[in-house]
């Protein structure tokens, strides 16, 4: 398939060189905050230092997607002879935790970035270099034309027949 | 809605249990900002000098500043007030981490607590839900053990923790008050702690801190993070490395310690130690001291790097800070930085001032070595030096044998003590042990910083002034050059003209008028951070720093809507400054009190220290007593004080004054 170039916003995250002080977690909240700047309160932030500091562990992590469920399992990984949760290293605002959801609402929050701004504030904030924006491009896979996926789906209903494949797409939406 | 503060304050009964969210006056901002300022008003209101430390009336405050919660770098001390057991006087140590800006989105500005509780408890701060708890099972645990067992036990890793261990259980007077990496340490907060049987205060808050003009204040503190990455970039030439930069010393980062371990007293602050520094120490305090450290951290908001993860060898984790890395090792003349990884971490469980406390040992071991305590006051204690220390800091904490005696200070120990003991406390300032510091020359200035302050501690009272003449002109023109934190131009002068030796040299310049000038804006500027409860490293602790009497007037008005300027700042903190010493010239503070060491300094000129002396007093409004005058409360809009000070009759002649004070005793 034929490959296209996409622009990718990245914050790189060199956690090693971060000291734990939270400040873009009040950067974040405050520049979200209505009217902007005018209030601080690091639990709307869609950064979150995750930290266990006897352990050595201290962990940037943005808002990504919601979720509505938690994982099955939660697994345990040990890197340089720490043990992390699986959860450290996750963007999603979900049922086990109370991290990226609004204390007022719980609705979920997500980074978008600081769009419209040069740089995301807490990369502008942060002094010790932990954080760092990248755009870059990326090869990504072309989507499929639509006249590729009516050729397939012809193909599907030639084998399975029309009617089934309307229900199995009908029942697939509803599950979301 | 309120500004930089969030109006609010616990009022909690330890007797009962009773819990109240109290409102605050709006006004009191106006007179007296926050943080420290609010808190000595609060003493004076409802603290009476007759109070002493461990009746149950003796408060004990935690406070937020108005900067805490909000997005200036370095707004991260927690300052704890209460009338000090071990000299009376109202004491506030203050510690950093993340207390406070926790407190402040649990929507308080200050924990105020009174009266003892019946059985050991600690408090629960979640938002608007606030409960006392059972600690009956953690009585006895270590501080950094007991945070971590009450994060688990209410489930909430976020919590911040402040915790006493054994030493503030036990009433010890040099006991501290921990929190992560931080500690309030002085005058013997654990103590009191103790002493109301409350073992921590957790808190975890989700609400917002308000700021009245967000925008503005986000452009002045643009300002503000251009200077820290200026300053992080350029050291200040032809200091000693620990002066060169900003923020708290950097103990943890630095490994030279040629300065601390020469020009510091070891032993029971006795002896300076020149060419102890050789090649071999530096190699093997370096490598110790990167091996003991797995991450230099900060505090809450503060890119500067002042403390440290330590994990040494078999030591469990634990996090350290500051000046405590050479305490113990110089007090007990062990040539090893192991040793002082190793004490220190037994030391923060116990919880106890590593300034204070080292001292304390030492000189048991100097009137154990003089004869005065013997064999039977160190019936089992081991004979090598780190053993001894181990052996004294058990006794020290849990106040068994001797160690009931040392507790309570070298100051009272030797009066207990009695045989002599009282030449052995030779290094206290009003019954506070000081920084084993022994040197040459007297110096104006600091001889000024260590009579007068309420702190009597004087690394949280110094700061913007070099603390020694640069030896040549070319220097001091370099210095002055770029020196936008001076309150007047004349300051550059001074230093231009102050020289090592000669005419314009310690003791006699700076002349006392210059001197009183440079100390009082040194205070200055730490009653601002106070207030703000903003680090001393990054205002008024260092040498050119980023918050300074220019730039803080536009962030105080930009975060709290009050139209404040420079004058108006000044009046506020001088009035704090003058309700403390009114405060604790009802404790009985008065100049006979105030004098450093007699050994501070080799040689020591009275009549010109009495002239000191007095200039000061002078300058500052203060009689000959060191009394605030009727006048100089007038002005700063304390008359109920000087009213107050009338009815006690300390305007009356010196003998009244002193009869006044015998019967008050």
């Amino acid at each position: 398939m034929a490959k296209i170039k996409k622009k990718i916003k990245t914050i790189k995250i060199d956690a090693d060189k971060c000291n734990g002080c939270r400040l873009c977690e009040v950067v974040c909240s405050a520049y979200h905050a209505t009217p902007r700047w005018d209030s601080n309160n690091p639990a709307r932030s869609r950064i979150q230092i995750i930290k266990d500091p006897l352990k050595d562990i201290w962990i940037p992590v943005f808002a990504g997607e919601y979720a509505p469920a938690e994982c099955m399992g939660r697994d345990k990984y040990i890197i340089d002879g720490k043990e992390y949760d699986e959860c450290a290293f996750c963007r999603a605002a979900c049922p086990s935790r109370d991290i990226f959801k609004e204390p007022d609402s719980g609705l979920p929050l997500k980074c978008d970035m600081c769009e419209g701004e040069d740089q995301p504030q807490c990369v502008e904030w942060c002094l010790n270099d932990v954080l760092v924006f990248e755009e870059r491009e990326e090869e990504v896979e072309e989507q499929p034309e639509e006249g590729a996926l009516e050729i397939g789906l012809e193909s599907l209903a030639d084998k399975y027949g029309m009617e089934k494949i309307m229900e199995t797409v009908a029942r697939m939406s509803m599950k979301g | 809605m309120r500004y930089a503060e969030t109006g609010y304050n616990l009022e909690i009964d330890l007797a009962t249990g009773n819990i109240e969210r109290v409102e605050t006056d709006p006004g009191l901002m106006e007179l007296h900002l926050g943080g420290l300022g609010t808190s000595v008003k609060l003493f004076w209101d409802r603290v009476p000098p007759e109070t002493k430390p461990f009746d149950p009336e003796n408060l004990l405050v935690f406070s937020t500043g108005l900067f805490n919660g909000t997005p200036a770098f370095s707004a991260n001390r927690t300052i704890v007030n209460f009338v000090s057991p071990q000299n009376e006087m109202l004491a506030y140590p203050m510690m950093g981490g993340f207390f406070s800006a926790e407190m402040k989105y649990a929507g308080y500005d200050k924990v105020i607590f009174r009266n003892k509780s019946p059985e050991w408890v600690y408090l629960w701060i979640h938002n608007d839900k606030v409960e006392l708890r059972d600690a009956t099972h953690l009585k006895g645990k270590g501080a950094l053990e007991t945070q971590e067992f009450i994060k688990k036990e209410l489930r909430e890793p976020r919590a911040q923790v402040a915790a006493i261990g054994p030493a503030g259980e036990n009433r010890v007077f040099t006991a501290s008050i921990e929190q992560g990496r931080s500690s309030a340490s002085r005058l013997g907060g654990g103590a009191v702690m103790g002493d109301k049987r409350l073992k921590a205060i957790a808190v975890r808050g989700t609400k917002d801190v308000h700021l009245a003009r967000g925008a503005e204040f986000m452009e002045l503190l643009k300002e503000i993070r251009d200077y820290i990455n200026f300053r992080n970039e350029n050291p200040v030439a032809n200091v000693m490395t620990i002066l060169s930069g900003i923020g708290s010393p950097q103990e943890m980062k630095h490994t030279d310690e040629k300065w601390h371990s020469e020009n510091f007293a070891w032993g029971n602050a006795r002896k300076r130690r020149k060419g102890f520094w050789t090649k071999e120490i530096e190699e093997s305090w370096s490598t110790t001291q990167r091996e003991g450290i797995k991450r230099l951290i900060s505090c809450f908001n503060c890119p500067q790097q002042c403390g440290a993860l330590i994990s040494y060898k078999d030591t469990p984790p634990y996090m350290a800070k500051c000046f405590g890395k050479l305490t113990y090792s110089m007090a007990a003349y062990v040539d090893n930085l192991d040793f002082a990884w190793r004490i220190l971490y037994r030391a923060t469980e116990y919880g106890v001032d590593s300034f204070s406390t080292p001292q304390i040992l030492a000189f048991a071991v100097e009137l154990y070595e003089a004869g005065i305590l013997t064999d039977k006051d160190f019936e089992g204690c081991p004979s090598d030096k780190e053993g001894r220390f181990f052996w004294l800091l058990d006794r020290v904490a849990h106040r068994e044998g001797i160690g009931d005696v040392l507790a309570d200070g070298t100051y009272y120990a030797a009066q207990r003590i009695g045989n002599g003991a009282e030449a052995y406390a030779h290094n206290t300032i009003k019954k506070h042990e000081q920084l084993p510091l022994k040197l040459s020359m007297m110096d104006p200035i600091y001889y000024l910083m260590y009579s007068t302050n309420e702190k009597v501690s004087i690394t949280q009272i110094e700061g913007n002034f070099p603390q020694a003449a640069f030896p040549t002109r070319e220097m001091r023109e370099e210095f002055v050059r770029d020196w936008p934190q001076i309150p007047d131009e004349k300051f550059k002068q001074y230093v231009l003209d102050w020289e090592p030796r000669g005419d314009n040299a310690n003791p006699y310049y700076p002349t006392p008028d210059m001197a009183s000038e440079i100390v009082d804006w040194m205070e200055m500027l730490h009653n601002i951070d106070d207030a703000l409860c903003l680090c001393a490293g990054m205002g008024s602790f260092c040498l050119k720093p980023p918050y300074h009497i220019h730039n803080y007037p536009k962030l105080i008005s930009a975060a709290t809507g009050m139209d404040i300027d420079e004058a108006g700042l000044k009046k506020i903190v001088n009035r704090s400054r003058n309700l403390h010493r009114a405060y604790n010239n009802r404790k009985g503070i008065t100049r006979k009190d105030e004098k450093p060491p007699e050994d501070h300094w080799k040689f020591r000129f009275p009549d010109h220290e009495e002239e000191l002396l007095t200039t000061y007093y002078t300058f500052k409004g203060w009689n000959e007593n060191g009394v605030p005058t009727k006048e100089r409360l007038m002005e700063l809009d304390l008359g109920y004080v000087a009213e107050d000070l009338e009815k006690r009759g300390f305007y009356q002649n010196g003998q009244d004054q002193e009869e006044n004070q015998n019967d008050k005793d």
